[in-house]
């Protein structure tokens, strides 16, 4: 039998051949070779890599989204806290300017005392036009006490108690107010509606009415101080068979946005229902 | 004893009448709340107790109010009492009986207070009152109907249960 080749000699035949092969390889004999077999491993890394990435991001993406969805709940929640926070600076800043308003009137306007009270509640009933305000006795609020914005007439208080009293609306249909046309300086009567409309009646059929006259009130019949503005005439219902003209107005009150009220608390409104003849002898 | 609670309830369902519901107007219709609990309540079949709730209810409404308290009280106890006179007559069909309530009885009180405001001088038309108030009211106490009598059946449940000796 052969023996095997010493262990020196296998390390030198070894030596000899990666020697050659890299004598080979700087000689440029191995480049045809060489760049076939890096291509290969080059596309296998990448391979290798593209799956492991998707793989990593399959791994790790749920994970990304529940924390996506926690910051975006904090983000919601503080979103909805900022709203609430500009709503509620909306409604001071409203309320500032409402007020503003309405110290400005009682400035322009100091031959009255007023008292300023916030709307609370609407009548119960459907057919009445009135509000219920947050001052009442207690404050020296009594029955009859005309009640104004900045922009004009409201209405009248109608019944009071301790701490509240309401008032019914010159839109309610019980409700009949003296007033004056400024530009014809003619009296007419103010009426409310079921609808919340308001309406001239008893204008004299000699006078001029024009659409967009001023209505201020008369103070006749002492329910009312004088010259309050009330609205403007939209327009003019003239017949001949009738006695007197109609005209339907518009108020400078909005009605339906009322939040804030000043009570006229120096004015005592004048009974004047003895004087009136009575129908029956 | 139980029916102490009629006070704060009733209290607060003439708060939110007041303070919300007259608020949410169609044309000049609006919901009335006072109305759906009551018939909600008397459809009970033990409601007998409901006669108390219409009348502390009425006069609660007619203090708030402006129309006279006889009207509104009238109106208020005939919705109680009709409530009881359908409960007796379709018991098989609460909902139905709401609906019916609902209806007769929002003609019911808008008749009496509309009576009671023509006797006391407040000169209404029939037509415009009927097409702006009446008609819009009626609708949103129509589509009320079923939510309010689900929330007031749960008190009707538990303020008139009645324990029976077997």
């Amino acid at each position: 039998m052969r023996e095997p080749p010493s262990n020196s000699l296998q390390t030198t035949i070894l030596v000899l051949v990666i020697t050659g092969i890299l004598a080979l390889a700087l000689g440029g004999y191995f480049g045809p070779i060489s760049n076939v077999a890096g291509g290969a491993l080059v596309s296998a890394q990448a391979w290798f890599s593209t799956r492991f990435v998707a793989v990593q991001e399959f791994l790790t993406v749920p994970r990304d989204v529940a924390s996506l969805r926690q910051e975006n709940a904090q983000l919601r929640a503080e979103i909805s806290g900022l709203q609430t926070q500009i709503i509620e600076l909306q409604q001071q800043v409203a309320e500032t300017q409402s007020l503003a308003a309405l110290v400005a009137f009682s400035r322009a306007n100091p031959e009255s005392t007023y008292k300023a009270a916030t709307v609370i509640g609407r009548d119960p009933s459907p057919f009445l036009q009135y509000i219920i305000i947050d001052v009442g006795a207690n404050d020296g609020i009594r029955r009859g006490m005309p009640v104004v914005t900045n922009q004009g007439l409201v209405g009248r208080v109608d019944a009071v108690i301790g701490s509240a009293a309401r008032v019914q609306l010159i839109t309610d249909p019980a409700s009949a107010v003296n007033v004056r046309l400024q530009n014809a300086e003619t009296d007419a009567m103010l009426l409310g509606s079921v609808s919340g409309d308001v309406s001239l009646d008893m204008i004299s059929q000699d006078v001029t009415v024009q659409p967009g006259d001023v209505v201020v009130t008369s103070g006749l019949g002492g329910g009312y101080p004088a010259d309050l503005l009330v609205g403007q005439v939209l327009n003019v219902r003239k017949r001949e068979a009738d006695l007197f003209q109609q005209a339907t107005l518009q108020p400078v009150v909005d009605f339906n946005r009322l939040n804030i009220v000043l009570v006229i608390v120096n004015f005592r409104p004048v009974d004047i229902s003895p004087l009136i003849p009575s129908l029956t002898p | 004893m139980k029916n102490l609670v009629a006070f704060p309830i009733l209290l607060l369902v003439l708060v939110l009448q007041s303070a919300v519901a007259s608020r949410l107007t169609l044309l000049s219709g609006f919901a009335d709340l006072l109305l759906l609990f009551l018939a909600g309540l008397s459809l009970h079949k033990n409601a007998h107790m409901a006669w108390h709730w219409g009348i502390i209810g009425g006069l609660g409404m007619g203090f708030i109010s402006g129309a006279p308290l006889w009207s509104i009280l009238a109106g208020y106890l005939g919705v109680v009492g009709l409530a009881r006179l359908v409960q007796r007559r379709v018991w098989e069909s609460p909902l139905l009986a709401m609906f019916l309530v609902t209806f007769a009885g929002t003609l019911l009180v808008h008749g009496s207070t509309f009576i009671g405001l023509w006797l006391s001088g407040t000169a209404m038309p029939v037509e415009a009152t009927f097409s702006l108030v009446t008609l819009p009211s009626l609708f949103i106490n129509m589509i009320l109907a079923v939510p309010a009598y689900t929330l007031v059946r749960d008190l009707a449940n538990w303020l008139f249960y009645v324990e029976r000796m077997i």
